[in-house]
Parts: structure tokens; C-alpha cells; sequence
């Protein structure tokens, strides 16, 4: 799942400087699960912005809205003939969320309440884990299961680095296991240690960012054009 | 002890790689010494020279260091350019982290036309622990991939995507690091192994001050064949004070210091009352430098050692005793 944060009360105060009549939006898919940007969430941000607002004088009158979906045109049909009233958008999805909405409505501003962080699951109550940066040519298959370029700091392919310590901890981070002590110990465990021997060609990073702003096209499954004339 | 500087000549050029002294060396069954330099924070070349002026002599190479602990300094290559022409054969580092393979590629042309012909591939010290923690890495390739891409460009005439480079590929002698502390320990001489088939003609150790540690690995490193295609040279480092040896054995990630290590430091000043800062200090350099030479002169017993690499970055000094100290001067030439 898409991964997020919300901003803190002060930044999104700030956001929404001088508006009078805000709606606040939230989505139910990713980021409600990571306790982001859900029904309740909406409803908590909505009731302390109204009530910083009241207490320095600047009083907002905050509307609460929770989509299925913000990342898709229909879902946010429901916002359509609501926005006129209102000065602003606050969205509570992650980033494709507030910019399908500003899309979709272009004479709205949308402002974000979250901070889109990663993809990635929990791995224990309140805390959750990058798993994938979205490479787009996934190597999962020789190295186990465990992601290097979302968890090694470095992306390296034919890890460790030099800096792992006792425990196998990340030089980066030592709150954070070395991907690449995970995926030996992994490798160990599956018998196929030695396919790590195996130098790992460089990357090919156009299927990442790297190759520009990405897109998939599924013929199979496109609307099928009209013929001129039929 | 040392030999007299004999003028071994075994090889010859043409079965060389690149002909650099440290190759030559090598190949002559030489037990060689490298040493460190770190470039200066700023554009002063004196700087260089004198660090340059301090190993000039005592080492057979010295690695100059790519923004160590990823710290902005002046560029290896060019730092590398002044200590050549002060008379000393620089090893090129070059981390994965500030450039991408581009970069890499038109750098190593253009150390080898200024007559460069030893580089250490390194992955690179993250930005976090450097001065510009806010820095974007790079890590296009990593260290393993940019040894390959070095020998294919050397033994194979072709840049990373196939194409030919004019007039034929860069002669290199391509190095790497190893650390036999990091942890899983079991996997670090598989690892060294996997830099020998990346095509490492030789490599550099982290700071060897666990010496059972380094046994074991360097007995893995035998069994796996590494010393026959991979010259190992072992990290040593002169420690400054007690302190120090407690921050590395601390503080440092993937740093093995044994407590004796460090008990032996404490015992150099004991009997020096705490607030004679200067004795104190005086006292623990020496101690540092006796314990450097003692573990020299073990590690050359160690089947698999082809010589050491003096770390002693801010303590040029200290090269020059530790080296004599260790019975390996004066330096053998060869031609
Ligand atoms: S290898 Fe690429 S696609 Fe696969 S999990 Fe990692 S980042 Fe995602
Ligand atoms: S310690 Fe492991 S995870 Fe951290 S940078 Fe090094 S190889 Fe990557």
C-alpha cells in the first residue's frame, strides 16, 4: 500500500492561511489503513483546525468528506457540485489523490494534509516498512524475496557494503537490519547462497524514474477507437 | 631485515595490465606498502604536496581518497595529479555514490590520460555521515559493478553499453576494499571472492586490529582461491590515543577492536598523571605505532598476504617509522 504521514497541525494551518470554509477530504483505501487519511483521521484534523482556529481568532469552518477513492475520477464524482462553496480542497489522500482532484477541478485549490512517504506494510503496530521504490524490472527473484533498492540505502545489487555491524545492522541506520544480511541469511536458508557469487549486471534504471515520467498502456484493455467515419 | 632494494624484473611489460609500480611490484613477489592520502578541505595544493613529501619513499602507492565520510574535498583525480608529479603513484578511489556511470567513465579516461593507472572501486561512506546530509546519492552502479565495468573497459577496449572506445580501453590496475568485520562474518570472504571474479586485481582491507578474525578469513580466502587471481594487501592503522581505540571499537560500524586493544593503550600512560596532556599523548602515539609494526610483522606470516595499506590520514608522520620500524625499507624498485 501507498504509505503517508499527516503534516503537523501547524504546517497545514499555514496552508490554509486566510480560507474561511474548507473541505476536508479523505480517501478509504491506502492511507486510511496507515491510520493517514481516513474517515476518522478527517474527522480529528477537521475538529482541531476548527478549534485552533476558534481559540487565535481566525475561525474556519471545516467540511468532512471521505471518498472510496481519490486516486480516480469517479470516485471523486461526489465532489463536483460541492466545491463552489468552499475556498479549498484539504486532501487527505496521498499524492495521486490530491492530484487527481486538482486535475479533475481545475478551478479548486487542493492543498495536501499528508505527506506521502513510501510503499510499503506494517511490520508491528504503528509501524510500517518501504518495501518498494518501483523499479519497474523487479529483482525480487535473485535475491530472495527482500528488496535492495527500497532497503539498502546504497540500491546495491551485489551487497552487502562494508559497513554492516554486529547484528547485522544497516551502517545508515542501526535501527534497521541490512537488507543484504537478510537476503544472504535468506539465500543461506533456500540453499542458493552461491547464485550471489554471480556478479550482478548494472541496472537498467530507465524502467525507473530515471527513465521519465513512466506510464502503462494496455491495449487489451483500452475503450477500442471508433473507425473514421463508422 | 628487509632485503637490499634488489631490481627484480619477472614480468614483463607486456603481460602486465596496467605497468604501475604497485602491479610491478606485485608481480615481482614484493611484500608492498601503501599508504593514504586524504585530499584538503579547499584548493590548496602545498597541502598535498607536504602529505606527499611525508610518504614520498616509504610506500610503493598511495590511495587518495574520493570525499572520504562523503565530506566535500578536492577531487581524488587532481589530488592525484599533484602527488604523482611530487613522485609518488597515486591510487585513484572512486565511490558509486557521487557520480553515475557516466561520470565514471569519462573520470577514469581522463585519470588514465594524465598517466593514472591504479583505482580503488568503492560503494562509498553514506551522505548522512558527511557534510551534506541532504545530498541525493547516486548509486547507479555499485562497487562490484564498477570493477566490472573498469576491467571490461581495460581487457575488452568497450565502455559499459557495448560501444568501442577510441583507440582502445585505459590500462588498469583495479583495486577494491574488503571488510572481514562486517557482519554475517561467514559471508565476507564469498564476498571478497565475488570481487575477485568481478576482476579486483587487488584489494585493500578495513583495519585489521583483530587478528584472529583476519586469520580465518584470509584461511577462507586461501581455500577459495582468491590470492591467485586477487593480491590481498591488509589494513593497518596506527591508533592516537586510547580514545580512539574505544571509538572504533564503539562507534565505528563494521569495526572489530579487541578489548585487549584497548586495555593496551589505557596501560601506555598509566603511569603519566592525567593532566600532563602532552606526555599522554606522546606516550600513546608511540605505543600506537609499536602495536602497528607487531601487527605488520604478523600479518606478513599470514599465508595470502601480499603486503599492507598504512592508514594514517591526519598522521603522515607516522609512515615513516612504522615502515622502518617493520623492516620494510627501503622500498624495492623494479623496472
Ligand atoms: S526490485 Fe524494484 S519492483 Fe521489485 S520490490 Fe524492489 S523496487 Fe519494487
Ligand atoms: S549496511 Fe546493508 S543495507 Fe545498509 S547500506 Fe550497507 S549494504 Fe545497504
Amino acid at each position: 500500500m501507498i504509505v503517508a504521514e499527516q503534516k503537523s497541525l501547524d504546517e497545514i494551518r499555514s496552508l490554509l492561511r486566510g480560507k474561511r470554509k474548507v473541505l476536508a477530504v479523505g480517501c478509504g483505501t491506502c492511507v486510511a489503513v496507515c491510520f493517514a487519511g481516513g474517515k476518522r483521521e478527517v474527522g480529528v484534523l477537521a475538529s482541531a483546525l476548527r478549534m485552533a482556529g476558534q481559540l487565535d481568532g481566525s475561525p474556519v469552518e471545516v467540511d468532512e468528506l471521505t471518498v472510496q477513492r481519490q486516486c480516480e475520477a469517479e470516485y471523486i464524482e461526489a465532489l463536483k457540485d460541492k466545491l463552489a462553496d468552499y475556498d479549498a480542497v484539504l486532501s487527505l489522500g496521498c499524492g495521486v489523490g490530491v492530484q487527481t482532484i486538482a486535475e479533475h477541478y481545475d478551478g479548486a485549490t487542493v492543498l495536501p494534509a499528508l505527506n506521502t512517504k513510501f510503499m510499503g506494510g506494517p511490520t508491528e503496530q504503528g509501524v510500517w516498512l518501504e518495501r518498494c521504490q518501483g523499479c519497474g524490472a523487479c529483482l525480487l527473484d535473485y535475491t530472495g524475496g527482500i528488496c535492495p533498492i527500497s532497503r539498502c540505502p546504497k540500491q546495491l545489487q551485489n551487497g552487502p557494503c562494508g559497513g554492516t555491524d554486529a547484528g547485522g545492522r544497516c551502517e545508515v541506520d542501526a535501527t534497521m537490519p541490512c537488507a543484504w544480511h537478510l537476503i544472504w541469511e535468506k539465500m543461506d536458508k533456500l540453499h542458493r547462497q552461491d547464485e550471489l557469487l554471480e556478479v550482478r549486471p548494472p541496472k537498467d534504471w530507465s524502467t525507473s524514474r530515471d527513465g521519465g515520467v513512466r506510464r502503462i498502456v494496455r491495449d487489451d484493455l483500452r475503450k477500442p477507437k471508433l473507425e473514421s467515419g463508422a | 631485515m628487509s632485503e637490499p632494494a634488489a631490481v627484480a624484473n619477472t614480468t614483463t611489460n607486456a603481460s602486465l595490465k596496467a605497468g604501475s609500480n604497485l602491479e610491478r611490484l606485485l608481480a615481482a613477489g614484493e611484500f608492498v606498502v601503501t599508504g593514504e592520502i586524504g585530499p584538503p578541505k579547499g584548493c590548496d595544493a602545498e597541502v598535498v604536496r607536504h602529505k606527499a613529501e611525508l610518504l614520498k619513499g616509504y610506500v610503493d602507492a598511495a590511495n587518495i581518497t574520493d570525499n572520504q565520510t562523503a565530506i566535500v574535498r578536492m577531487s581524488s583525480i587532481a589530488t592525484g595529479l599533484i602527488v604523482q608529479q611530487a613522485g609518488i603513484e597515486p591510487i585513484i578511489q572512486m565511490t558509486c555514490r557521487d557520480r553515475n556511470r557516466l561520470a565514471m567513465q569519462s573520470d577514469i579516461l581522463g585519470a588514465a590520460a594524465l598517466g593514472m593507472k591504479n583505482v580503488l572501486c568503492l560503494s562509498g561512506d553514506h551522505q548522512s555521515f558527511g557534510n551534506h546530509p541532504g545530498a541525493k546519492n547516486v548509486h547507479d552502479l555499485d562497487s562490484m559493478q564498477l570493477i566490472r565495468m573498469f576491467q571490461e573497459m581495460r581487457d575488452k577496449g568497450v565502455f559499459q553499453c557495448g560501444e568501442e572506445i577510441s583507440g582502445g580501453g585505459p590500462r588498469l590496475f583495479i583495486g577494491a576494499a574488503a571488510n572481514p568485520f562486517g557482519d554475517p562474518i561467514p559471508i565476507r570472504p564469498l564476498r571478497l571472492k565475488k570481487k575477485a571474479i568481478a576482476g579486483a586485481d587487488f584489494i585493500q582491507t578495513q583495519l585489521i586490529y583483530d587478528m584472529d578474525t583476519f586469520r580465518a578469513f584470509m584461511k577462507r580466502a586461501v581455500e577459495l582461491g582468491v590470492p591467485e587471481t586477487t593480491r590481498i594487501l591488509a589494513g593497518v592503522g596506527p591508533l592516537k590515543s586510547a580514545g580512539a581505540a574505544r571509538y572504533m571499537r564503539d562507534k565505528v560500524p563494521g569495526m572489530k577492536v579487541p578489548d585487549a586493544i584497548v586495555a593496551r593503550m589505557d596501560n601506555a600512560v598509566k603511569d603519566i598523571p592525567a593532566d600532563d596532556k602532552k606526555a599522554r599523548a606522546a606516550a600513546w602515539r608511540a605505543e600506537g605505532i609499536k602495536l602497528c609494526i607487531e601487527q605488520i610483522r604478523e600479518l606478513r606470516e599470514i599465508p595470502g598476504v601480499a603486503g599492507v595499506h598504512i592508514m594514517a590520514i591526519e598522521w603522515e608522520e607516522a609512515v615513516k617509522p612504522i615502515a622502518e620500524g617493520a623492516g620494510l625499507l627501503p622500498r624495492p624498485k623494479v623496472s
